[in-house]
């Protein structure tokens, strides 16, 4: 007999796992194949396999979805729901667009093809990880996986001060974030004795409607809150949930766009992914203890966020201003804790993928077309110079103003709609009065775009066929770059279709739903 | 007749023709669009003739599940309630595109396609028989008008549509808060349906009634607009372009008034009984107001402007009597405003032009001696606003008078007075700019082609109602008094529909 007979193999869901084990070898691919320096190696191979390392993750989580509350794989650490399984949907699909908006971006060259999209896939990694957690030791560790190749990325260009100032910046706010996580995932492990969600779950339940706690904790212990609480602030931090929101603009202006779009986008979903699947999940029970502080946290957000968009010039910190009361929104879906609320937060993650994702990839377009950056000023007249950039901005402006015949529509329709039936009428108010005020900065930048003065511009004949300089080029016309413009059409086409038939999202939604059976 | 409307050609043919007009090249686009608008008008005058005045309840039904999750349904019909203002929407956006279509240089598509849209979502809204449709073609409205006026507007246009977007969407965003809980709490826990048949049947309690009475009210208190909330008023009318100041003018405003005989009177019965006095304060303030202020305007379209919230507040004073003459009366109102609107901006557009410009009364004068057919059409347009009696506007003002008077007497004396003052500004008008002498650099040229194609259709059918008025009246009377009776027994000292639940 020898030792290894003695030794309980464990049983690994290889299937499970393929979508993880697809981002990883992809990401080892990519990083080997970058090490050749071929120009076509370095524009085209690279990216190629990224993109289909996204897809061949996207076919094996399209194969692993299943409806109903399926139980976790690798001893209860990891959840391969449709809840996983539709938030990594977006991850994949943020990170295609983010590999289509990088393939002429200046960090690429800075840092080298492959590393960058090594450090994009290991991020994506980590926010699957981090959405499919159901234990606090894997939820830590995706969500640093999720976060130390962020910090990397946001400094990627470094021969720009701005983006180093972002990249640490990130580090130092981030780390302070993954700090207070980790301290309040020890104490409601040291409160309950369980790092599973179920055993927590388990040991504050409340039984019947007398709500006798029949578990071995009270809801109300003092361990037990300061844990939540502190948990709590790391993941509030990750989702720029206010107070938590200060680092948000500086980090999004500074940092590589497609990074910025990337980091808009995705962490937002992995955070409120985990925030859901923690609170709503684990912490059912407890409901009476967190959700009024959550639902403070909430109307603070959307108004601070509402108010703080206002004065900005620049688009990218517009955008993360806009992405905080968005934060707000998405709060109130976490807040009702019930089975309408998820499928609403669900509804609004995908919609606000959409919709920034067409964003961002305008101002990528305009910030390599005009000296002027980010500025709003890079939109002036957009309308008349390139009709198929403008139009796909009006829209995810009208859509993240929630304007009907969008998705963003749908979703506050539906927020609200969740708020008001869990007795949360007053957070649906709030939503309507952040919209109200938010109006005021989506506005310009489609009054920007629309609006200029009438100048009589000589027509110019456009080459027949634009020839990037060198691949590279920042000055190169904008039809040099047709990924952009191609992810920026495809992304609003989604928040208008969407808008109008909604209806093959909400049954992804209603999958998602059955994912907590123990919801209301 | 076996003939079938179907309302969803009328609502979208207009977007439709607008979207594949905006691929085609712009000269024949934009004559697509004008062409769709021309069938809409064409399907709205087979749906009059059609109509049955005896048969009662929503015609031409359409009913299909939207978004199930939601309880929206796809939910459109016509009744005596939205017939004639479909009609109106139909009649006034054809001669718009007609202009818009010839007076547009810069980027004509792109204005026929809002100008499309718009129409779409007017008659969406009008055509809607769900909440919740309702209140996304009320919102969708607003879109292209935002687009209109800022991209193609006079002077600080930029300023004046961001002000009246966003007057008219917090308005419509406290709308969409009000009707989501509406929604919600008539459900109580059933299936969601917003549906205005099953809320119809779902009355909330009296407490629940009173708020959500509030965010509808602002909705449609705006878009009227009435006073106190007409801020955006002057500016926008300052700044719109001839074609869309027409149907934002004659059309839109319709649509926020339509909105409380439509939904808040027999859906919020007890709290309309409750908020009548507020409502009609605000109706004969804004009477006087906008009476007193169309007096003092140098400016012809501000007259105008003022004119309408003065009307709108006729209007409204005719829905909040709570009595089925003054509800009618305020609907054959709504169509007879839009008509004498539309002709009016059409002609002080025409002596713009001819004052090389000027906007101002004191630059125009004189014109009738030269430009006869204008003059004449001018006089039957100002005789039908200030109500003479013969014109469509005299039945419809009485009507709400004596609906005011039955219960609510000192409301409807002051009111009163509103007519006359619509006499003393009306005619102030008409004299500035057809009497008195030419003024140097005025050219005394009477209506062209497209000119009198535009108002001339309108006129006409102004004297054709103010002659034959019982073909609104026939038509309107069963649907408004339906709409009223649950309000109007409350009034009465009935039981309140909520207790009575």
């Amino acid at each position: 007999m020898t030792a290894l007979a003695q030794v309980q193999a464990p049983d690994i869901d290889y299937q499970g796992l393929a979508p993880l084990f697809a981002l990883v070898g992809g990401s080892v691919v990519v990083l080997l194949a970058g090490l050749f320096k071929g120009a076509w190696v370095q524009r085209v191979l690279v990216p190629a396999l990224a993109a289909a390392a996204l897809l061949c993750a996207m076919g094996f989580s399209i194969a692993n979805w299943e409806t109903g509350d399926s139980a976790p794989i690798i001893e209860g650490a990891l959840a391969i729901d449709a809840f996983a399984q539709f938030t990594a949907m977006l991850f994949y699909l943020a990170g295609l667009a983010t590999v289509a908006l990088s393939v002429r971006a200046p960090v690429t060259r800075e840092t080298g093809m492959g590393e960058y999209m090594c450090l994009l896939l290991g991020s994506i990694a980590g926010m699957v990880i981090l959405a499919g957690a159901e234990n606090l030791v894997t939820l830590f560790v995706g969500f640093e996986l999720l976060s130390i190749p962020l910090y990397v990325l946001c400094a990627g260009e470094v021969r720009r001060a701005r983006s180093l100032e972002s990249g640490l910046k990130y580090l130092v706010v981030g780390s302070v974030g993954s700090a207070t996580l980790l301290y309040g995932l020890a104490l409601i492990y040291g409160a309950t004795g369980s790092t599973d969600f179920s055993g927590i779950a388990e040991a504050i339940r409340l039984e019947g409607v007398t709500g006798i706690a029949s578990g071995t904790v009270s809801t109300t212990d003092p361990l037990l809150l300061t844990g939540v609480a502190m948990t709590a602030t790391g993941l509030a931090f990750k989702a720029s949930v206010a107070p938590f929101h200060q680092w948000t603009p500086d980090v999004y202006q500074g940092a590589p766009t497609p990074i910025t779009s990337f980091m808009a986008v995705a962490t937002k979903v992995a955070a409120f992914a985990v925030a859901l699947r923690f609170f709503d999940q684990a912490l059912a029970d407890a409901a009476t203890q967190w959700a009024p502080a959550l639902a403070a946290l909430a109307t603070a957000t959307i108004l601070i966020g509402n108010l703080g968009a206002i004065a900005q010039r620049s688009l990218k910190r517009m955008l993360a201003w806009s992405g905080v009361a968005q934060a707000g929104y998405l709060l109130a879906g976490v807040v009702v804790g019930s089975k309408l609320g998820l499928q609403a937060t669900a509804f609004y993650l995908a919609a606000y993928l959409f919709m920034n994702v067409a964003a961002f990839a305008v101002v990528v377009a305009r910030e390599r077309t005009t000296e002027l950056g980010d500025d709003i000023d890079s939109l002036r007249d957009l309308g008349r110079a390139s009709p198929w950039l403008a139009w796909p901005m009006t829209i995810a402006m009208f859509a993240l103003a929630g304007i009907p015949g969008t998705a963003g529509f749908i979703g506050k329709f539906y927020l609200i709609d969740a708020s008001v039936a869990g007795d949360y009428a007053w957070l649906g108010l709030a939503i309507v009065v952040g919209s109200m005020i938010s109006l005021v900065y989506y506005l310009r930048v489609i009054a920007v775009m629309w609006m200029g003065r009438f100048e009589i511009s000589l027509p110019t004949i456009p080459p027949r066929r634009v020839r990037p300089v060198g691949g590279w080029s920042p000055e190169a016309d904008a039809r040099a770059q047709p990924e952009v413009a191609a992810v920026a059409i495809l992304a609003a086409a989604a928040t208008i279709v969407f808008g109008i038939a909604p209806s093959p999202l909400f049954d992804l939604a209603r999958d998602v739903g059955s994912s907590f059976s123990a919801l209301p | 007749m076996p003939f079938t409307i179907h309302l969803s050609i009328v609502v979208f043919l207009p977007l439709a023709a607008g979207l594949v007009a905006a691929f085609l090249p712009p000269r024949t686009g934009r004559w697509l669009v004008v062409a769709g608008s021309a069938g809409v008008l064409a399907y709205a005058i087979a749906m009059l003739v059609d109509f049955d005045p005896d048969a009662g309840g929503l015609r031409y039904v359409t009913d299909d599940s939207w978004i199930s999750e939601l309880g929206i349904r796809y939910q459109l019909g016509v009744d005596g309630l939205n017939l004639f203002l479909i009609a109106l929407t139909a009649l006034l956006w054809a001669p718009c595109m007609l202009w818009a279509a010839l007076r547009t240089e810069d980027r004509s598509r792109l204005f026929m396609f809002h100008m499309a849209l718009g129409e779409t979502a007017v008659l969406g809204a009008f055509c809607a028989q769900d909440l919740a449709l309702f209140v996304v073609f009320f919102d969708l409205m607003l879109v292209p008008f935002y687009f209109l006026i800022g991209g193609w507007g006079a002077g600080d246009r930029v300023g004046a549509t961001t002000r009246f977007v966003i007057y008219t969407l917090v308005g419509s965003l406290l709308m969409l808060a009000g009707a989501i809980a509406l929604g919600v709490i008539a459900a109580d826990g059933g299936n969601l349906s917003f549906s205005f048949a099953v809320l119809e049947d779902r009355i909330v309690g009296e407490g629940t009634q009173k708020w959500i009475f509030l965010l509808f009210a602002a909705a449609f208190l705006v878009k009227a607009p009435l006073f106190p909330l007409h801020g955006w008023v002057v500016d926008t009318y300052r700044a719109t372009p001839t074609p869309v100041l027409v149907v934002l003018s004659a059309v839109l405003s319709k649509v926020g008034v339509y909105g409380f005989l439509r939904i808040v009177l027999p859906i919020l019965p007890d709290a309309s009984e409750y908020f009548q006095e507020l409502m009609l304060v605000l109706a004969v303030f804004s009477i006087l107001y906008g009476s007193v202020l169309a007096f003092s305007q140098d400016e012809a379209r501000l007259v105008v402007a003022y004119s309408s919230i003065a009307q709108l507040g006729f209007i409204v004073l005719g829905i909040f009597s709570l009595d089925d003459k003054g509800a009618q009366g305020a609907l054959m109102q709504m169509v007879n405003h839009g008509l004498v609107v539309a002709p009016l901006f059409f002609i002080i557009a025409v002596l713009t032009a001819r004052a090389g410009g000027a906007a101002t009364l004191e630059r125009m004068g004189g014109m009738a001696l030269r430009a006869p057919v204008l003059a004449a059409l001018f006089l039957i347009v100002t005789l039908a606003t200030l109500a003479m009696p013969g014109s469509p506007n005299f039945v419809g003002e009485i009507l709400i008078l004596f609906g005011t008077f039955e219960d609510k007497l000192a409301y409807g004396i002051v009111a009163s007075v509103g007519v006359v003052l619509a006499g003393v500004y009306m005619i102030r008008v008409f004299q500035r700019s057809m009497h008195n002498r030419l003024v140097p650099g005025e050219e005394p040229v009477d209506l062209g082609g497209l000119e009198l194609a535009a108002i001339l259709p309108v006129t006409a059918v102004i004297v054709a109602l103010g002659v034959y008025p019982q073909l609104v009246l026939d038509r309107t009377e069963e649907a408004t008094t339906a709409k009223v009776a649950p309000a109007a027994e409350i009034a009465d000292g009935g039981p309140s529909v909520a207790e009575a639940r």
